[in-house]
This record gives structure tokens, sequence and C-alpha cells, in this order.
């Protein structure tokens, strides 16, 4: 990389923590196999471990059947069947033959081993869990075979495995694991096991069917919000719409005059209507007359988030990635070229709106919900319910998209805090204008970019500063080091680019306190992708060179980004001249441990409005697990991204959220879906991650066609069709 | 006051205001949880079930409409024959991710077939722009749509 200092991971991000297998009897019967992973400055051992066996996470039952009990939730994302290919090739069963479960509140068990806690998120959960899982999968596997070779007294080395069985070819016999669950209990736990050659694979690899889509095609599948339970009530909330403001008073009487209202309950902050039905609950909290205490933040404005953020852009930064000497090479460049670019607010709207199910009854606290972080749902309900937290279980559920939101455990305090004042079992469910206005939102950016080109328009000097808040202090403060926010860089820090002078830094600035923001499908990528290329982009346009072979000429020593953007432009037929009115754009990226290039093109009508008619994308995400997953997590990811592209921006007035449904919301729909191809390398090299990239490349491939079709450069998110009908 | 209204071929009967909005009634007081809230003001199409046949948008239908009608929800569409040419493929395809806005997508889909036995990408564009899905499953929907089509009418002809 020419000199370029890379930033080091943090070293919670290392995957190089030790965990114990370990092995027992399930109580029915059969066989139980754990993992065990000390958590964040945590040990265990394996007698500790083996505490848990009765969460393990897979057990083989004597019917034969394979639970297996998922440390990754289900958001869509094809993590369950993915996580289930795993084992299954391993253990040598059918898919059919695994019966997944949600896991329950566990870090010792079920922690992610690239984060150290129980959480599904940042694109992880095939790079955390590919090898460990095909360990588990052949530990048992051997197991099963040792307890076969015990029974006919014969050696191990002479029994094969295969289809939910254990055969000896000599003697002609057949062993099925159901039958072998009890004795492979009592087998030692293999010290090591070995792996399948990737060649012998017979499961990974094809595009297996989804274990969750028949319940998702009938209606049965049940998420956070479909919980029902013996008395339970509903109840929806409206917290103070400002934020950081609390509830000066209300007079419940309107609302309990609501046939099917049960009660009114305050919180300091909010006010909830329970009832015995949402209909019920809504109409009452909406006949509420509620005086709020609004707070400091009532007269803040997305224009005063927006000025605090340029000032602060005027400070001293923290470096992120250095190379060589940036100012020396400004100074000594034959052109410079600056820029800035601005990202809003934006709201996750999972299509699920938020929503959190607590049953109180003495001294112990049922939660039902779809969380990301099951460990701090528990902590959080823990503490609002005053409880210890071993006295709080979380019941996981399929969640309706997280995208980031569910990373987030606010609604799980709020849930408790009303649930400590009504008996029996409530849920709480927010409207959608509640979930939007009330969401933690993706942070509002603004970086500012310099450029020096030598005579031939090479960059010989790039300097990037990234203005915005840190999601890393606030939620895992221990990486927050000394100013810097690894995540608030990620993709302008270490690109695939060998710029020969470098300098990328962060200067932190929050909106006021009340006013959160957090992770957002994609997460420092998707931010920093759309800057790093739109402005390459400008690059190559001033140093009159094309923008595929520009970016290429830097790919010196990075196969894989110069293999997926020579993909891609072959794809997209990059150089064959567009029709009139027409433009292409292309972007790259090296993120989540895999590589990606989109080529959009786009049409402008008279009017300036926008159509994007087709994106050709070329992904590199080393070992493929399910092709098939993977095609829709791109789909999914790049159609998610225009959503962002094209319209997301949540903005403040008078310290409220501005927007609150899907009319001011807006979401893409599929009259406004382009063609999308998706080319996928093949690779031996270990899986990336990849259900954010997708998201993260699609808006610079926008941009970088709209200026192709018009001259216009686009350097701030959402695209303001005014700008182009202007042009 | 007091409703009686059918669902899926049974009766049910609940006491709830003139206004209370359909999907809350299947969902909080029949317990039919395949019906989702996404937005409440017929933005997102996730509550779609079917009126005497027809789509309609039950976060916004009130109880005191529907008298007679018969109110189909995703838990019997499959025993329509739209309905199931849908399913099989939204499952042969894997339209779902997150699986939320599904049964809303599977309901508008099913009523789109049953009028419309040959959709073209015209037909698909109005029948289904009113569903949103975050995840962003609309390719598959769209291909899904023509599978199940051409499906349905080849076991109509087949008898």
């Amino acid at each position: 990389m020419r000199g370029v200092q890379r930033i080091e991971r943090p070293s919670g991000l290392a995957p190089s923590r030790r965990r114990f297998l370990v092995a027992g009897a399930a109580a029915g019967g059969g066989l139980l196999l754990g993992l065990s992973l000390p958590g964040l400055g945590g040990r265990a051992d394996a007698a500790e471990a083996a505490a848990f066996a009765p969460d393990a996470f897979i057990r083989v039952g004597r019917d034969g059947r394979v639970g297996f009990v998922v440390p990754q939730v289900e958001m869509g994302q094809g993590i369950y069947t993915a996580l289930s290919m795993l084992i299954a090739e391993e253990l040598e069963v059918p898919l059919a033959a695994v019966a997944v479960e949600h896991a329950p509140a566990n870090d010792a068990l079920y922690a992610n081993p690239l984060l150290g806690f129980q959480v599904t998120g940042g694109s992880t959960s095939l790079r955390a869990f590919w090898e460990p899982l095909r360990r588990a999968g052949a530990a048992a596997r051997t197991m099963l075979v040792a307890a076969a070779a015990e029974a006919w007294g014969i050696d191990p080395a002479a029994c094969r495995a295969e289809a939910g069985a254990v055969i000896d070819d000599s003697g002609g016999r057949r062993l099925a694991y159901g039958e072998l669950a009890e004795r492979a209990a009592r087998q030692p736990v293999p010290g090591a096991v070995r792996l399948k050659d990737p060649k012998d694979f017979t499961l990974i690899g094809t595009p297996a069917k989804r274990l969750d889509t028949p319940a998702k095609v009938t209606g049965s599948a049940v998420f956070g919000i479909d919980v029902r339970r013996p008395g339970m009530k509903i109840a929806t909330v409206a917290a103070c719409p400002v934020f950081g403001g609390m509830l000066k008073a209300v007079d419940e009487g309107p609302a309990l005059a609501v046939r099917g209202v049960r009660q009114v309950v305050k919180l300091s902050d909010a006010v909830a209507v329970v009832a015995d039905h949402m209909g019920a609950a809504k109409k009452g909290l909406e006949a509420l007359r509620i005086a709020w205490d609004e707070g400091a933040n009532a007269g803040f404005s997305t224009a005063d988030l927006v000025r605090d953020l340029e000032v602060a852009a005027g400070g001293t930064g923290v470096s992120g990635d250095q190379a060589g000497d940036v100012e020396a090479a400004l100074k000594g460049a034959a052109r410079t070229h600056e820029a800035v670019y601005r990202m809003p607010f934006l709201a996750h709207a999972a299509m699920e709106p938020i929503n959190c199910t607590v049953e109180l009854r003495g001294d112990r606290c049922d939660v039902w919900l779809g969380t990301q972080v099951a460990t701090r749902a528990r902590a959080a309900a823990a503490e609002a319910a005053g409880l210890p937290p071993e006295r709080v279980t979380i019941h996981n559920h399929l969640l309706g998209g997280g995208f980031g939101r569910r990373l987030e455990v606010d609604s799980v305090t709020q849930a408790v805090r009303i649930a400590r004042q009504v008996v029996g079992p409530v849920k709480v469910v927010w409207t959608r204008e509640e979930d939007i206005r009330h969401d933690l939102y993706r942070p509002c950016y603004y970086d500012r970019l310099s450029a020096g080109l030598d005579e031939a328009g090479a960059p010989v000097a790039f300097r990037h500063r990234v203005v915005g808040s840190s999601i890393v202090a606030r939620w895992i403060p221990a990486l927050f080091k000394d100013g810097f926010d690894f995540d608030a860089v990620d993709g302008a820090a270490g690109p695939p680019y060998g710029f020969p002078n470098l300098l990328v830094d962060y200067v932190r600035q929050e909106p006021p306190a009340g006013l959160a923001t957090t992770w957002w499908r994609g997460v420092g990528v998707t931010h920093n992708a759309f800057v790093v290329e739109g402005f390459l982009d400008e690059l190559a346009h001033l140093a009159g060179a094309d923008p595929v072979a520009y970016r290429r000429a830097l790919l010196d020593g990075q196969p894989r980004a110069r293999g997926v953007l020579d993909l891609a432009a072959e794809k997209a037929g990059w150089g064959v001249a567009v029709a009139a009115g027409r433009g292409r754009g292309v972007s790259l990226l090296s993120g989540f441990g895999s590589h990606m290039a989109q080529v959009a093109e786009v049409s402008l009508a008279g009017d300036g409005s926008l159509r994007i008619e087709r994106v050709v994308c070329a992904v590199d995400c080393g070992r493929v697990v399910n092709p098939d997953t993977v095609r829709a997590q791109v789909e999914g990811g790049i159609i998610f991204g225009l959503t962002a592209a094209l319209y997301g921006e949540i903005t403040l007035e008078r310290g409220r959220v501005v927007q609150g449904n899907f009319d001011s919301y807006r979401m893409l729909r599929i009259d406004e879906t382009p063609a999308i191809e998706v080319h996928v390398v093949q690779s031996d090299e270990a899986p990336g991650g990849l259900g954010e990239p997708g998201t993260c490349g699609i808006a610079p491939a926008v941009v970088n066609a709209v200026f192709a079709a018009t001259g216009k450069r686009l350097r701030k998110l959402p695209i303001d069709s005014s700008e182009l009908s202007a042009s | 006051m007091a409703y009686t209204i059918r669902v899926n071929g049974a009766r049910h009967s609940v006491d709830v205001d003139d206004d209370t909005p359909l999907l809350w009634v299947l969902r909080d007081l029949i317990g039919l949880t395949g019906t989702k809230f996404g937005c409440g003001m017929a933005l997102c199409g996730a509550c779609t079930v079917h009126l005497d046949g027809a789509p309609i948008r039950s976060c916004v239908t009130p109880i005191e409409s529907v008298g007679e009608s018969e109110i189909r929800t995703v838990e019997a569409i499959g025993e329509t024959p739209a309905g199931r040419a849908v399913q099989k493929a939204w499952t042969d395809l894997e339209v779902p991710q997150c699986g939320y806005c599904q049964s809303g997508q599977i309901m508008s889909a099913a009523a789109l077939i049953a009028e419309t036995p040959d959709p073209d990408d015209d037909d698909i564009d109005s029948a289904m722009s009113g569903n949103i899905c975050r995840c962003g499953t609309y390719l598959r929907i769209r291909a899904a749509i023509k599978r199940a089509a051409a499906e349905a009418a080849t076991q109509a002809k087949g008898g």
C-alpha cells in the first residue's frame, strides 16, 4: 500500500478469543454441545461453561432431529439458514433436519466472537461463526462416529458419517444419529477436529432453501409484535415530542372515556394509554391533550445542527489514517480541488414498528421482543425493573427488520417502566409516527475534502476530514480512544486506493443531549463510500480521465477490489455510449471483509425527475455459503440505499422531528425499483460480510451517474431533484 | 357496540367502537396476527386483507363498514387457487427477507392474479406499489407474481 499506515483494528474486534467446546447429555436424552466464550473482559473456564450446557448450541435428539439454538438473530438476512448450513455441512445431516431456536440472553454462550458479546450487526455473523460453528458440527459428528464405533467395537476410522447416520461399510451396518445420541453424549469432547476440505462441501455454496420462508408466506411467522399472553393489555405511547422534554400535565379523562381503554400511565417523559386493543389505545392517546415541559431543545432545528458541524469542521481532528505528508503534497500539487459533502439524519423505519411486551410477577420479569442485543435488552429491563439480570428472561423473536434500530434498548426500558404501573402483561406498541419521531438516528455528517493532482491528474494528496457524532463513544465506550471513532472514518481510512499522501481525520460533534445517534445499515461505510467515491469521481473528471480507469490505476496490489471493478464495468457495458438523457456512474468499496463495485444507469426527464434504470453490481465476498441469499442481500441492500439516496432525511424544527409516516418519510416502491444484476466472484477467501455493502455503494454510483448525465455534481443527500431541474 | 364479522369462514363477535379499524379486531381481539401493522394510514399495505375478494387496507377500514362481507386473511389465502400459487412462487423464488410485509404483499398479489390472470409490469406496478418492503424484495415480488400467474393458468387449464 505504498507506505500507507493502516489503523489498528480495535482489540475488541479481533477474532482471536478462545472458545471452549463443552458437551453433555440432554435432559430428555441425546447429545448437547456448546461453545463457550468469555465475555468482554471476563474469563470463563470449561467447568463454568459446562454449567450452561442446557442452553447449548447443538442438540442431537433421540429422534435424530438436530436442534440449533442460533446465537445470531434473523432479521431478513438469512442467517438462520446460513449458520445452520455450516453445522449441517460438518455434522453430515440434511439441512431440513435442523430445527432452529432463538437464543436466550447469555453472553457466555452466545457472544459474537468478533465483538465479544451477544450482538447481530455490522455484517459480522458469517465472519464470526464461519469457523466456530463448523468446528462444533465436526465435533458433534466425531462424537457420534465414536459412539457408533464403540457400539460396534471397531475403530472409528473404519466408520463414516452420511445423511444423519454413521455407516460401517465393511460390516454393512448403519446407525442413525438418533440411536447414537445418548452414547455420543458420553464420549470425550474431541480436542481437535478436522474440518472438511472445501472441495468436499455438499451444502455450503449451494442455493439452499431458507428455513424461515414457509412460515413467512403463511402468516404464521411470529414477530415480537405478534406476542399474545393471557390477560395481556395493549398500550401505545407518546413521548415528549421535543427531545429531552418532560411531561408537565395530562388530564386522563378523555382517554378513559374511550371504550376499551383501561388505564393511562404517566412516565416522567411520556404518556401511555393501556387498552384491550391497539385501536382503543390509539384513540385514547389521540384524545388526550398533553402539556409538555419542552426543555432545552425546544428551539433546536436542523439548521443549528449543520451550523454546529460546520464550525466543528474548523477545529482539531484526530488522525485516523495517515500516509506520507499530505500538506506538503497539496502545496506541491499541479492543481488542487476542495469539496464539502453532507449527509442527513436517517431513521431506520423497519416495517415492524417498535414494540416490547413485558410481564412483571413478583421478583421476575419476562420480556418478549425482537432484539439484536439480547443481553443488553436484559440489562435494560433489569435496571428499569429494579431486579438483578438473572431474574429477567428475554424471549427473542424474528425481527421485522433491524437495520441497527434493534441494537438499541430504549424501548425496553420504556416498556418496563410502563409495565411497573400495570397489573398483568402489557404489550407496548409504538405508532409509526412514534417510531419515526423517537428513533435514534444515523448521524448527520459533514465531510470536508481536499486533493492535490499531479501534472498527469493522479491524486498525489488526499485529505478527508469527517465531522459528526460518535456512536462508538456512546455504544461501546471502551473502543472510543483519545477522541477517535473508528466507525466514523470506516471506508475513508484504509482505502483500497494507493494514495501516496493521505490524511483522514475525525472531529466529534454531538447533537444536544436527548438526541442520540446510532448504527444504520452500512454503518460508517455507508457514509464514507458516498463521500470518497463522489469526490474521487470529481478528481477523475478534473483529470479528464474515465472514472473506472482512474480508480483502476490506484488499485495496484488490490486484486480483489480491481477484480470487482473490472467485472462490474464489463457487465454494465461501461464505455458503450448510453442513450441521450442517460448517464452511468460507478462506485467501489472494500468493507466488511468484502469488495463491491456498482454501476448505476440513470435517466433524467425534461422536468429534472430522476429515474434509476439499472444497477449492475459485482461482489467478491469470499467463499459464498448461500448464493441465493448473497443475491437477495445485495438486491435488498441496494434498494435500501436507494431509498436513502433519493428520499431519506430526518429534519428537526423547534426540537421536533418533522417527518412522521411513510408520506413524509418516503420509501422506494416497486414501480421505482431499477433492474438489478448481481455478479458474484468465485473465491476461496474467508467469507466476508454482505448485509451492508449493497446499501453503501449505491448512492455514490447514482450521483456519479447523474453527473455523467447532466454535469451536475451532487454532494448532499438526499438528492434534491430541484437542483436537477435547475440544470 | 357489538359486531359479528365473518373471517376466513368463521363468525367472530366483538364489542368495540364503530370506528375501530378492522386491523386491531383481527390482531388483538380475534388473534389472527398474520395481518400486520405498518403505518395506520393505508400508506404501506402491511395490513392488506380481502373483503369479498378485493384487497383492502384493514388499518383504515372501520369495523362498522364490514357488515356481512367475507374477510379473508393471509392465514386462509392458501385456500384460494391464486393464493396457493402466490405462496408457492414466493417460496420457490425465496421472496421474503425479514418477512414482516409479506403477508400484505401476498394478499395484494393474490388479489391481482385472481382479477388479472396474466398481469403485465404495469398491472403489477399498479397493484403492488401500495405495498412497501423495507428489505427491498421488489424484484423477486415481480418475478414471483409472473410465475404464480403462469402456474395458476396451467392449473386452471389442467382442470
